[in-house]
């Protein structure tokens, strides 16, 4: 593949020269197309294979063509995964739903109060606290799950929702966005002025920082939300109870447990039902997205 | 970190003789601990605390007497975890793999990645848009779940790229010992490199167009103007992304974790997030502490010495 990316270049190089600048040629217009959808469709076999599989029996799994559909038993699979172990997909799908909801939500409000501290006031000891959550940045937060759970065992709290839920809310990347924002947006003249009216600090946050930093607090909450929703070790180093687990961990369990009688066809459905919603929110808000992205890139 | 804030010349500190305006001073510094105060006190104790937790297990061990009669004691063992782990071979060569695979799957990446972000702000790119939202679509699967997808894409017996190969004569295991790193850093290279081109992109696209424009008038082919103008604007992109990817890869875990299922060359101790969790299961949680935090010190010093190495050279150039 770094064989055919490599030679697009080249031909946009020795086509591009010669003739007019303004419009490139067509040799190296059809050079890009094909390296661009080569790359597409690496990109997309896999998640076609997802959705096709997702519509066969367990035993055409094995016998027919992968790529293509066979005898289609999508809502015969549906109706499987809801029905497995009295229901406990849909379990697994309301919790992914709490955790990520709830976590991303409450996340948002403390890394825009945090931000916006960080960004408006000056204090001694600003610089230290943002330096200390940007180099928390830079540590995952897979390694803090282990010593999380060790340290939530000592205090009887794995097995809950909260176990998982008070890690989640805790988000320094979120708090390093919405300060760069709040500096860069929030005029310090708005604020001088909302207290010469007499309004409390906290009502400036609330009715003029959070409206003013409104697109940047989406973006960390969707960041937020996917993080929570794609948090694997997390949940499964502190959930016993499969009944409180979200649908990653539940699924894994479920391809672990072949040997025990879960088919194939069973996990695939299920993985595919559980992308779908995901795809699709993320095609819809995708500018967001780019914003964070892009505020992330030009520090 | 350098930014400058906008509303700060309005808080200076007032002069000691200005009663009212230290009041003022106290009441904004109160605020600001007010607001910050939430955020900090679950950031202490679900990230500092769990951290110096593992530090404080590292230097104890758990002790037995000999006949088991006596209850087990946690005695202070000093560096002897850290002794024992360094001597031990299975967590070193986890160590070891996971620094091989970031080697080769992290360059390979974030070249594909650059590649196809400077194809796409190309003037020769056609149907962008739809290009962008296809690469980046993999982040949209959660890990764990892209990694269960994958483990059924190489497993023979459902793979349809092993049957392909196998129309062509060729008979691949994807997830034999020698391939099985391989097929790990694939899993990786699909999930990610588009979320690295976008950053990579965003940043392109902030490049002013009469910049390029210009040097296009005069004379330089699409090849020079990535090479000279480009790719160097984007270096605070590159940076960036390489970071995550140096953090991304130390924290492997879902991708083996689900492979193992039907991959058996995979060994409960194949990472080192894998090792430290083995090391719970059998409730020598001393010893998963001292493992974590050799991979976290390990982590950082290679993330934020990539970050200093590259913005020391960034000066000097």
């Amino acid at each position: 593949m770094s064989s055919v990316t490599s030679s697009a270049p080249n031909e946009s190089r020795s086509a591009g020269a010669a003739r007019s600048p303004l419009r490139a040629p067509l040799v190296s217009r059809t050079g890009v197309f094909v390296v661009m959808a080569l790359f597409a469709i690496y990109t997309l076999v896999p998640v076609w294979w997802l959705l096709v599989s997702a519509t066969k029996s367990e035993g055409n799994l094995f016998t027919t063509s992968s790529l293509w559909f066979s005898h289609v038993d999508v809502w015969a699979n549906i109706r499987e995964v809801f029905n497995e172990q009295n229901g406990i997909f849909a379990h697994w799908i309301v919790n992914s739903v709490i955790y990520s909801a709830v976590g991303a939500a409450l996340s948002t409000v403390l890394s825009a109060m945090a931000g916006y501290a960080l960004a408006k006031y000056s204090f001694r000891g600003r610089d230290l606290a943002f330096n200390i959550i940007l180099g928390a940045v830079l540590i995952p937060a897979t390694m803090y799950a282990l010593p999380l759970y060790l340290l939530f065992s000592e205090v009887h709290l794995v097995n809950t929702y909260w176990s998982v839920l008070l890690p989640s809310v805790v988000s320094p990347f979120g708090v390093y966005l919405s300060r760069i924002y709040a500096a860069a947006s929030i005029p310090g003249d708005v604020i001088q002025a909302g207290r010469v009216d007499g309004a409390s600090e906290a009502r400036i946050f609330w009715r003029i920082a959070v409206p003013i930093m409104s697109p940047a607090l989406v973006t960390v909450f969707l960041f937020q939300f996917v993080t929570i929703w794609n948090n694997y070790l997390l949940p499964l180093l502190m959930l016993n109870n499969d009944k409180l687990q979200p649908v990653t961990v539940g699924l894994a369990s479920w391809r672990e447990e072949f040997n025990q009688g879960i088919p194939y066809n069973l996990t695939i459905t299920g993985a595919f039902l559980s992308v779908v919603p995901l795809i699709i929110a993320f095609l819809v808000l995708q500018r967001f997205w780019r914003a964070g992205l892009a505020a992330g890139s030009v520090k | 970190m350098t930014m400058t804030n906008p509303g700060g010349s309005s808080f200076a500190r007032p002069r000691a003789s200005e009663g009212g305006g230290r009041a003022l001073s106290r009441r904004h510094d109160r605020s600001a601990v007010m607001f910050l105060m939430p955020f900090g006190l679950l950031f202490t104790t679900m990230m500092l605390l769990p951290m110096g937790y593992a530090l404080y297990q590292s230097f104890f061990k758990v002790q037995r007497s000999g006949l088991g009669l006596q209850p087990a004691a946690k005695v202070f063992a000093g560096l002897g975890n850290y002794v024992t782990a360094v001597r031990d071979s299975a967590f070193m060569s986890s160590l070891l793999r996971v620094f091989m695979l970031g080697v080769v799957q992290v360059p390979v990446m974030l070249g594909l990645a650059l590649a196809l972000a400077l194809l796409l702000d190309s003037r020769s790119a056609a149907f962008k848009r739809t290009f962008r939202l296809t690469y980046f679509m993999p982040y949209a699967l959660p890990g764990v779940i892209a990694a269960i997808m994958w483990s059924f894409l190489y497993e023979p017996s459902v793979s349809p790229f092993t049957a392909g190969l196998r129309h062509l004569g060729l008979n691949v295991n994807f997830l034999s010992g020698n391939l099985v790193l391989g097929s790990i850093g694939n899993m990786i290279t699909w999930g990610w490199t588009g979320f690295n081109m976008l950053i990579i992109y965003s940043a392109l696209q902030a490049i002013p167009g009469e910049l390029t424009e210009a040097a296009v008038m005069d004379g330089c082919g699409a090849w020079r103007v990535a090479w000279h103008m480009k790719i160097p604007a984007v270096r605070p992109a590159l940076i960036l992304t390489t970071v995550f990817s140096i953090i991304g890869t130390a924290q492997l875990f879902n991708e083996p974790q689900v492979l193992q299922q039907v991959a058996p060359t995979i060994s409960p101790s194949y990472t080192p997030i894998m090792a430290a969790q083995q090391a719970a299961d059998i409730n020598d949680y001393n010893y998963a502490a001292t493992e974590s935090v050799i991979l976290a010190l390990l982590t950082f010093v290679l993330s934020f010495g990539f970050l200093k190495f590259a913005q020391r050279k960034g000066d000097s150039e």
